[in-house]
């Protein structure tokens, strides 16, 4: 489909341009970082505003997962998580096998030092949506070959 | 229709506010304040609750001598509170759901606008506009 190309062309060109800077080194890349997760922090925000609109009230945390794994993924990457893992105490883990940034890559360790930048915009992302459903959390990102990645939500209890 | 409409933010203070007689304007803030126990309660409440009973859609929060106080909370715990006056018969609870919605929509709209801090007061022209056509219609 087209808008999907359009959605991976604009976010490749994001990454690059965020990184266009001439400095170099650690504190530059980190810097980089959080820029991408805030600016995905508050597309999530508008597009869960957006997505939860005609849904039922969620039951509990469970269940906005579940929606963020189903129709959240679907709608912005065309494909479900492919697996969803908690130890029900504010940790879960989402597994998706072939991750739709990251396909475009070689399946290989070659680009493997570059995939964090192509992560951070959807940390931000996951971040954002739970945070406006009133969730605050810390979202990690893991990738072990290529394709595949894991993003570990790591939910902060409010006191 | 509504005589006064306002938008409350997840942590219970005003993002919008406005009533149309503006004389007693304070009357309204009040009436809204007070409806925030009853949003809560019914909140609450519904946790429990079947999933097709799980509406966004509040119903009545509390009638008053003189008005009615309606409620609307979004999944993103945004809550939208609305006061019509109870001599207005005509007014069914569809329209009342119906205009909820509208006012969902042009919420997001809002929410969705890159140049609005999500937590500050709404000052968008759109929402202003689509709030007063609500409140205009046979007043």
């Amino acid at each position: 489909m087209a808008d999907e190309a359009l959605f991976l062309l604009l976010h490749s060109e994001l990454v690059s341009c965020v990184y266009k800077s001439p400095e170099q080194g650690e504190a530059e890349n980190g810097r980089c970082i959080t820029k991408l997760e805030s600016m995905g922090f508050r597309v999530g925000q508008g597009l869960i505003e957006r997505f939860t609109k005609d849904t039922a009230r969620f039951k509990d945390e469970l269940d906005i997962m579940k929606f963020i794994c189903k129709d959240f993924w679907t709608t912005v990457f065309k494909k479900q998580i492919d697996n969803l893992r908690t130890n029900h105490q504010g940790i879960y883990v989402l597994q998706d096998n072939k991750f739709r940034l990251l396909t475009q890559m070689s399946a290989a360790k070659q680009y493997l030092e570059h995939a964090p930048k192509y992560l951070a915009f959807t940390c931000g992302l996951i971040r954002g949506g739970l945070s406006n459903l009133g969730i605050k959390s810390i979202v990690t990102a893991e990738v072990s070959t290529m394709p595949a990645c894991k993003f570990q939500v790591m939910i902060q209890k409010m006191l | 229709m509504a005589v006064c409409v306002a938008v409350i933010a997840k942590e219970n203070y005003p993002l919008y506010i406005r009533s149309i007689p503006t004389e007693n304007e304070l009357k309204f803030h009040y009436t809204v304040h007070t409806s925030l126990d009853v949003v809560d309660e019914k909140i609450s409440a519904m946790g429990k609750a079947l999933v097709d009973q799980r509406e966004l859609y509040l119903g009545l929060l509390y009638p008053t001598e003189d008005y009615k106080v309606y409620g609307y909370v979004t999944n993103s715990k945004v809550k939208f509170v609305m006061v019509v006056d109870s001599s207005n018969t005509a007014l069914r609870d569809n329209e009342i759901r119906s205009m909820f919605r509208k006012l969902h929509n042009s919420y997001t709209d809002v929410m969705c606008n890159p140049f609005y801090n999500p937590g500050d007061p709404i000052q968008s022209r759109a929402f202003d506009n689509m709030v007063t056509s609500m409140m205009m219609q046979v007043c």
